[in-house]
């Protein structure tokens, strides 16, 4: 292969590949923070129920 | 109640991540081992293959999200506002590669990292309005009413789409004239390096569309818990 300009060629691929790399990242953290939230929720919601049945 | 995940869209995520990877990694011996050197930019001249199809997949992408926008205008139905948010946000991803790729491409051919030209111009132009769209959603809290700005938003980013494309054939450009045969009728470039350019562009589409399933279902995950909260506020 020519290896003239071959860096500039190396900055361009890291380029294409670290940009959807770091959009991955940030799709995984925001399933873990929507995973995080969900049970928050359910959990809350269930206490809610709970404390609304009435008592016997 | 929130939905549990479904194994079908498992197993699409799954499946295309694999067909993309496989297909990426025979371009890529494609690129760095099987096609000649270009005779005059040397090595650098294997940024295009992932510089044109980011920016293709990228309009593709803003134009199905525009569809999906007038969809959701004439139907009401949030669910098309959801799928196009996530094409636009996947889409914008592609359209940086695009451009900060040419800029790396541009250092060395051009001797310059940037020049105020119409096609680069149109494209920052672009990227900042999808900015501006990713924005609007984070700003506006009511569903409908975000969903119908945004609409708005992705149909009027589609006109600079059309102006990005035609640029370097309307204007006089820095950056060069068309080169793919399905614009020029062949023979600016060699079919080999063409059939490559071609074939990453099927790749990038697969990892758009695997980004595209995971964005959308977080999306409609995001619409359900604003329902539970809501429920759990007035219990």
């Amino acid at each position: 292969m020519d290896e003239r300009n071959f860096t500039y060629m190396f900055y361009g691929f890291v380029v294409a590949w670290l940009i959807p790399m770091i959009y991955v990242i940030s799709l995984a953290r925001r399933s873990s923070r929507l995973r995080k939230e969900t049970d928050e929720l359910k959990q809350l919601f269930e206490e809610k129920q709970a404390s609304a049945r009435p008592k016997v | 109640m929130i939905k549990e995940r479904s194994g079908k869209t498992d197993l699409m995520i799954y499946g295309f991540a694999a067909a993309a990877m496989l297909l990426l990694a025979y371009n890529l011996y494609k690129i760095f081992l099987v096609l000649p050197d270009e005779a005059l930019q040397g090595a650098v001249y294997r940024i295009m293959f992932f510089h044109i199809p980011a920016a293709i997949a990228s309009f593709i992408g803003f134009f199905v999200a525009m569809v999906l926008s007038v969809l959701y205008l004439s139907s009401n139905d949030l669910k098309y506002d959801a799928l196009a948010s996530s094409i636009n946000e996947v889409s914008l991803v592609f359209a940086c590669v695009n451009l900060i790729t040419g800029s790396i491409w541009a250092r060395i051919i051009w001797g310059i990292w940037w020049t105020w030209d119409y096609r680069l111009t149109s494209m920052l132009v672009c990227i900042l309005i999808y900015f501006g769209y990713l924005l609007l959603r984070r700003s506006v809290d009511e569903p409908t009413h975000r969903a119908r700005l945004c609409a708005a938003v992705s149909i009027f980013g589609c006109v600079d789409i059309a102006i990005v494309w035609k640029s370097i054939e309307w204007f006089r450009t820095q950056h060069p004239a068309p080169v793919l045969s399905i614009r020029t009728g062949g023979g600016q470039m060699d079919p080999r390096m063409e059939a490559v350019i071609y074939w990453n562009l099927l790749a990038l589409a697969l990892v758009m569309a695997t980004f595209v399933i995971i964005r959308a279902r977080q999306e409609s995950t995001e619409q359900e818990i604003d329902s539970l909260r809501r429920m759990v506020h007035a219990s």
